[in-house]
């Protein structure tokens, strides 16, 4: 198969980026789009050119660092559920001409061509994302029971990737899937009780901090996500959040003032 | 720096070591905890759980990964569970069966007292996740549920779907930041390590490079910590994660530190088979499959009827054949080599001719296809993805593929290398497993070494040091000479602008390997590869094209370094392959069989570790030998019929 490529190329933060063209000949139908990345970039080399600079590491849709937009869709999803990396050639036509993108957000600035900056997930975690429990101080794992429909729709939550695919799907480059999953996970369990509210007013604010926008219910997050998780977290954070605000003696619009 | 292997084991009964280790073991009193620095390498499970727990404890740790976050380490893709001798499914477990499982898993080539312990703590870890918010599986009443692993007639294994791996990491990466946000770990992302700084013999810092700004510098502490995993990319192809390498510990190697058993690496029968030359990695489909899937190829050779038209008498279950106790079950390596009998034998399915399958139809028509979907959903996902086929209806088409290292840097009881101060966690150490790591003690081996083996052994070394006359600066000579060294290595790599892509190299020496190297060896073979890796490392270095400049973010240049050292450690684990004449677990000697081709292992003359120190590149390394003695276990030929 024969592509044309439209690729972002930026040397780093503070230079102008554009779009360049590249030509992918001969690419076999099962490559996946990072394999027909790679052996473009294997052409570029040759010619004595830099590669074109990407990341993934697993390539199986589990660490999250493939973030790749593609024709306008992060991930380039043609159906939900997948990351870039497992993305094959065999679902595009022959002769396509193919728009290749970093995932954009005022909160994820480009380090170069098509990575992004994704740290402010990282200090979102920071602000409560966790159980505060010392090593070697836990009970026996089966002296609390927890409903398997708890534990399930606590899974659910827990399988996201960290992609920030949701962020550069949504309109207001709002981070709240990738918020809500991870409070999601801990306050459907009983072990994530005893911070619930501490968690979700810390977590909420570090997100306004970073430069997230706000949900306004389109639903892109859900729809490019590749764990599929269900914007219904984002309705469970905004009833905790309601609900922690009132204990902490404080309205909502007060502690969200800043927008 | 000590050439003699210590394995320092502590005295008494094995039931009682660790105990008695731990009432014996120095302690640092809390308020001097601070003015230890500790640099941890590597954040995945071991990595990260250890950096977490030393912070909690009170000890200034730096904490340094190549990923742009800790939660993308490679153990994110774990896929099947974890073991603990819970005993919850109330089936014979124990920590004595789990430890004899564990030992002869690994075909009778680790250590009785470091296996022993890792089975005491394997049910701590459990709790502790748990505690964490770890959504592990559970059962309608609530409690934790299990599933049975390759090499074990119990149920321990822990999981969640099929992402347990992930969960876990998510679990020891929480930890993490939390204390990131405490200010108790200073957390370098996005920085490799380069080289170890060793000052009178024990190692005080680290080289690193920013992997954005390009930038090369120097960290000094009281101990190193490298959990910076395994070497199975040095098979180019592998399951194995882009970004795994051998960098950090082989270059700690080069700087003193004995490599151990480097020829024992694990190929995991389950995998996706390789679709063409265009193939950057190979997907694992998880062990756990083989509790409900049945393996087999077609009786006659060349048979390239769609499955559903052999019928069941021309279809040979040849793991249900050969091994009618543990059945599907079987451990990896020996359910490796069969699959690669059949294929050799011409009975190969697919395309290739190199891969078998592993069939559903049965546990589908048994428990119907909602169970199945519960149990393996993701996975069944997954292979659709790459393959484009649906194994709810066709049996998925697998083989083995390389998957897991065994060895790795020598380390003592108290995990700490030769080399003085030099702690290695995780895969990157060799402890544990032997010759064969058995399925789900992964995760266990990485968490127990993090969460509840290091941070009551560190103190050992800590205790030892003298603070005023052995804390150093990086103004210390030694780390502007090591800086040096790597900008001149980085400078040589840029300069050459050869012909060939680091890439094209990695993929001739990964084929060479697997080859030569890889799920059954000879000495024809092995000195084959001895002769061609050298030639091949010559053309690198001469030839090689890296683009671009060191100043900025370079995945060339990253690369290139990584497959600089593949291109030397290569050629370790070939000479390790040779000089072990028996076959013992993952490492196959066709010299070395039973008459039914099963490995054959020489307890006279090999029950020993081998671990190599390294004299300079293009010589012969001297090879150390740490013997082997069991108190508990009975050396046996393994048996899984």
């Amino acid at each position: 198969m024969n592509f044309h490529l439209k690729i972002w190329r930026q040397r780093d933060a503070n230079s102008p980026g554009q779009l360049e063209d590249h030509e992918a000949k001969d690419i076999p139908a099962s490559a996946s789009f990072l394999e027909m990345l790679d052996i473009v970039n294997e052409g570029v080399t040759m010619r004595g050119e830099e590669p074109i600079a990407h990341d993934s590491d697993c390539r199986e849709g589990i660490c999250g660092t493939c973030s790749l937009t593609i024709n306008g869709v992060p991930h380039g999803n043609n159906k939900a559920g997948i990351a870039t990396c497992q993305l094959h050639m065999r679902t595009f036509q022959d002769g396509e001409t193919i728009y290749v993108e970093p995932f954009r957000a005022k909160a994820f600035p480009i380090v170069r061509d098509l990575i992004v900056d994704r740290s402010a997930f990282d200090r979102i975690i920071q602000a409560g994302g966790y159980v505060s429990v010392r090593t070697g101080s836990a009970p026996d794992a089966n002296a609390l029971p927890i409903p398997k429909q708890s534990a399930d729709l606590a899974m659910d939550a827990a399988a996201c990737i960290g992609c920030g695919a949701c962020v550069a799907a949504c309109p207001n480059s709002s981070a709240m899937l990738f918020t809500s999953a991870k409070m999601g996970q801990l306050s459907l369990l009983p072990q994530g009780q005893a911070e619930r509210g501490r968690r979700t007013l810390a977590m909420v604010r570090q997100m306004d901090a970073e430069g997230f926008g706000n949900c306004s219910n389109v639903y892109n997050c859900s729809a490019v996500c590749p764990k599929e998780i269900s914007a219904s977290f984002i309705a469970r954070m905004n009833r905790d959040y309601m609900l922690a605000s009132v204990q902490d003696g404080l309205s909502a619009n007060e502690v969200r003032s800043g927008e | 720096m000590s050439t003699a292997l210590d394995s320092k084991i502590p005295p008494g009964p094995l039931e009682q070591k660790w105990d008695s280790f731990k009432i014996g073991a120095k302690l640092i009193a809390p308020n001097n905890k601070r003015k230890y620095t500790v640099l941890v390498v590597g954040t995945g499970l071991a990595g990260a759980s250890a950096a977490a727990t030393l912070a909690e404890q009170g000890y200034d740790v730096k904490a340094f990964c190549f990923h742009d976050s800790p939660r993308r380490a490679h153990s994110i893709a774990a896929q099947g569970g974890i073991n603990a001798a819970k005993n919850y499914q109330n089936d014979g477990d124990s920590v004595e069966r789990l430890f004899y499982d564990t030992i002869k898993g690994g075909d009778f080539r680790s250590r009785e007292a470091n296996v022993y312990r890792l089975a005491q703590v394997s049910a701590s870890i459990i709790d502790q996740c748990v505690a964490q918010g770890v959504p592990f599986a559970r059962e309608y009443g609530g409690l934790l549920a299990n599933r049975s692993f390759g090499g074990a007639q119990v149920s321990r294994t822990f999981y969640a779907r099929g992402q347990t791996g992930q969960q876990l990491l998510l679990g020891a990466y929480s930890a993490l930041e939390r204390q990131i946000a405490l200010g108790a770990i200073k957390m370098y992302p996005k920085t490799e390590m380069l080289d170890v700084v060793v000052i009178d013999d024990h190692a005080k810092g680290i080289v690193v490079r920013d992997l954005v700004t390009g930038k090369v510098s120097s960290h000094a502490g009281d101990t190193v910590v490298l959990a910076t995993g395994g070497y199975g990319n040095a098979y180019y192809l592998s399951t194995n994660a882009k970004g795994c390498n051998v960098t950090a510990t082989y270059r700690a190697h080069k700087r003193g530190a004995f490599f151990a058993n480097p020829c024992y690496t694990q190929i995991h029968p389950t995998c996706i088979p390789v679709e063409g030359d265009f193939q950057s990695k190979l997907t694992l489909m998880s062990e756990s499959l083989r509790n409900d899937g049945r393996v087999w190829a077609p009786k006659a050779k060349g048979d390239k009827r769609n499955p559903s038209e052999i019928p069941e008498s021309e279809r040979d279950y040849y793991l249900e054949r050969k091994y009618p106790a543990y059945g599907n079950l079987a451990p990896r390596d020996i359910s490796s080599r069969a699959a690669k009998e059949a294929c050799d034998e011409g009975r190969g399915v697919g395309e290739s001719g190199l891969g078998v399958y592993l069939d559903f139809a049965d546990s589908i028509k048994r428990f119907g296809v909602n169970v199945i979907r519960e149990k393996y959903g993701n996975l069944f996902d997954i292979y659709r993805t790459i393959t484009g086929e649906d194994a709810y209806t066709r049996p998925m088409r697998i083989f083995p593929a390389v998957h897991y290292t065994m060895g790795g840097l020598w380390v003592d009881y108290n995990l700490m290398s030769n080399l003085p101060g030099l702690h290695v966690l995780g895969e990157a150490n060799f402890s544990d497993h032997g010759a064969n790591r058995l399925g789900a003690s992964a995760l266990m081996q990485g968490l127990a070494d993090g969460y509840f083996v290091l941070p009551y052994t560190i103190p050992v070394y800590l205790a030892s040091i003298k603070k005023a006359t052995q804390t150093y600066t990086t103004d210390h000579p030694a780390f502007k000479e090591t800086e040096a060294a790597v900008n001149s290595q980085i400078q040589k790599l840029l300069s050459i602008k050869g012909k060939r892509t680091v890439t094209s190299f990695h993929r001739e020496l990964g084929l060479l390997m697997w080859d030569k190297c890889g799920m059954a060896r000879n000495d024809a073979g092995l000195k084959e590869a001895l002769q061609k890796i050298p030639a091949l490392r010559e053309e690198f270095w001469s030839n090689v094209n890296v683009p671009g400049s060191g100043d900025c973010l370079n995945q060339s240049l990253e690369l290139a370094g990584r497959v600089a050292d593949f291109l030397e450690f290569g050629e370790l684990m070939c000479r390790d392959a040779l000089q072990r004449t028996e076959s013992c677990g993952g490492h196959f000697r066709e010299e070395s069989q039973t008459e039914d081709g099963e490995a054959l292992r020489d307890d006279a003359n090999f029950a020993y570790v081998s671990a190599w120190e390294h004299k300079g590149v293009g010589t012969d390394p001297e090879l150390h030998k740490e013997p082997l003695t069991f108190e508990k276990v009975h050396l046996a030929q393994r048996s899984y019929k």
